[in-house]
């Protein structure tokens, strides 16, 4: 793969820094401005991940902690696929993700809400994509659980994800909603992004199609990063 | 009405939350056993060329507070300047060295640590040579879209100087925030990088 500078990033569309209703956000949001910064090699280039990176549960997070016996909760595949802006697939993406359990009790020290750990759930996995873009990993579903920002605030079932596309300027973060949540309208953190329609690229609807019958259900969840100009008219350097 | 560009979105991001930790860094946060080691955590072997340097630092919040939840990571290129990437076209990148590093920063203090080697010229897009610098990436609790950053190193004053993207930027106060002292410790040269997410010393954060 070869190509040229990132698309822009659409900063109109990505959460908003600072937002007072995400209390955290107030102190810790840049007040100054961003400086444009031109691509250079620096940030069209990223570490690349091989298969062999990966163990063989690391994309099983029923199976992954499991100590005696499998975790408790609702048996799930989420799948989908890896694209760029203009649709393509990528390839060799690394996607990392964690959860809580289906109690909504994450295996953390600074954790402190009160539904119990599962001693069969870790709830950290990882995947890389395939040459379709396509990747997919099972696990329970996440519960929804209490947070200190309002006095009475609940995050909505969600996974987190972090992935390297192939420059490290397609470096993204976020996390995975499920279809049909009434906490997502309720969210704080959802509605740090200010358009209703970039939140909905962000919940995955039900696949009953993919869902294997008798065992898990499936819910698609498709990525997508930034897209690269074609390096057919740009600028040469000097000397070429 | 014209055609349609038929582009996609970019996925929107959200904060990392305060348990980045628990997928990123895994056996840090005490989740053993499921990954053999955390990903990033050493960035070369005893066979990687070039000035073996130590990268420290902690992140700031807007009122003084060292952030102990957040995750650092630095991508930077080897001893000649090349990257271990297949977008890479100008040579091959030092095979024992990755380029990439991830600290959760210490569990009491919020320190990251990164254990490198000082990277060497990478071109700017015009073809000048761009003073060596390492790209940073910091996310946390609060930080709803990821911060792109870099360092720049104290003693390669005449470089940072000439340093295409540096030279350019307008307010000449903030630049520092950009540049790494350099101390010594023992042997090895340390790069001390804090960073400011707000205040009179906000770090420069790029749009990239
Ligand atoms: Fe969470």
């Amino acid at each position: 793969m070869s190509g040229g500078s990132f698309y822009q990033r659409d900063r109109q569309w990505h959460p908003r820094a600072y937002d007072p209703a995400y209390k955290t956000s107030v102190t810790r949001s840049p007040q100054k401005a961003l400086i444009a910064l031109d691509n250079t090699l620096s940030e069209m280039t990223g570490p690349v991940f091989g298969h062999d990176t990966l163990g063989p549960l690391d994309d099983d997070m029923i199976l992954n902690f499991a100590k005696d016996g499998e975790p408790i909760g609702q048996r799930i595949i989420v799948h989908g696929r890896v694209l760029d802006e203009d649709a393509r697939p990528v390839p060799g993406a690394l996607i990392e993700v964690w959860q809580a359990n289906a109690g909504g009790r994450y295996r953390h020290k600074k954790e402190t809400y009160l539904a119990p750990l599962d001693p069969n759930f870790g709830g950290c996995g990882r995947t890389i994509s395939g040459p379709d873009g396509s990747y997919r990993f099972r696990t329970i579903k996440p519960g929804p659980y209490p947070w200190p920002n309002g006095p009475n605030d609940w995050r909505p079932a969600h996974i987190h994800f972090s992935i390297f596309g192939q420059g490290f300027a397609q470096r993204l973060i976020t996390q995975m909603y499920f279809e049909g949540d009434p906490l997502i309208w309720l969210c704080p953190i959802v509605a740090t992004i200010p358009d209703k329609a970039a939140i909905e690229r962000l919940i995955a609807p039900l696949d009953m199609a993919n869902t294997v019958p008798m065992d898990a259900r499936a819910y698609k969840f498709d990525i997508v990063l930034r897209g690269r100009r074609s390096t057919l008219f740009e600028n040469r350097m000097e000397g070429n | 009405m014209v055609q349609s560009l038929d582009r996609l979105k970019e996925s929107p991001s959200q904060t990392a939350g305060p348990y980045v930790h628990i997928g990123c860094t895994p056996n840090f946060s005490g989740i053993e056993g499921v990954f053999p080691q955390d990903l990033g955590t050493s960035m070369l072997n005893d066979g990687a060329k070039g000035e073996r340097i130590r990268i420290v630092g902690r992140v700031f919040d807007g009122v003084g507070t060292a952030l102990k939840d957040a995750m650092v990571e630095v991508w930077q290129a080897d001893a000649n300047g090349l990257y271990p990437s297949p977008q890479e076209t100008r040579g091959t990148a030092d095979p024992n060295f990755t380029g990439f590093g991830r600290s959760a920063g210490d569990m009491a203090t919020g320190e990251f640590v990164f254990e490198t080697i000082k990277p060497g010229n990478v071109p700017f897009k015009d073809g000048r040579p761009q003073a060596p610098h390492v790209t940073l990436w910091i996310v946390a609790r609060g930080i709803n879209i990821g911060l792109h950053t870099r360092l720049y190193f104290g003693d390669e004053e005449a470089a940072n100087a000439a340093d295409p993207i540096l030279s350019r930027i307008e307010h000449r106060s903030r630049v520092a925030t950009l540049i790494a002292p350099k101390t010594m410790e023992g042997e090895i040269a340390t790069y001390r990088h804090d960073i400011f997410l707000q205040g009179e010393k906000e770090t420069i954060f790029f749009d990239v």
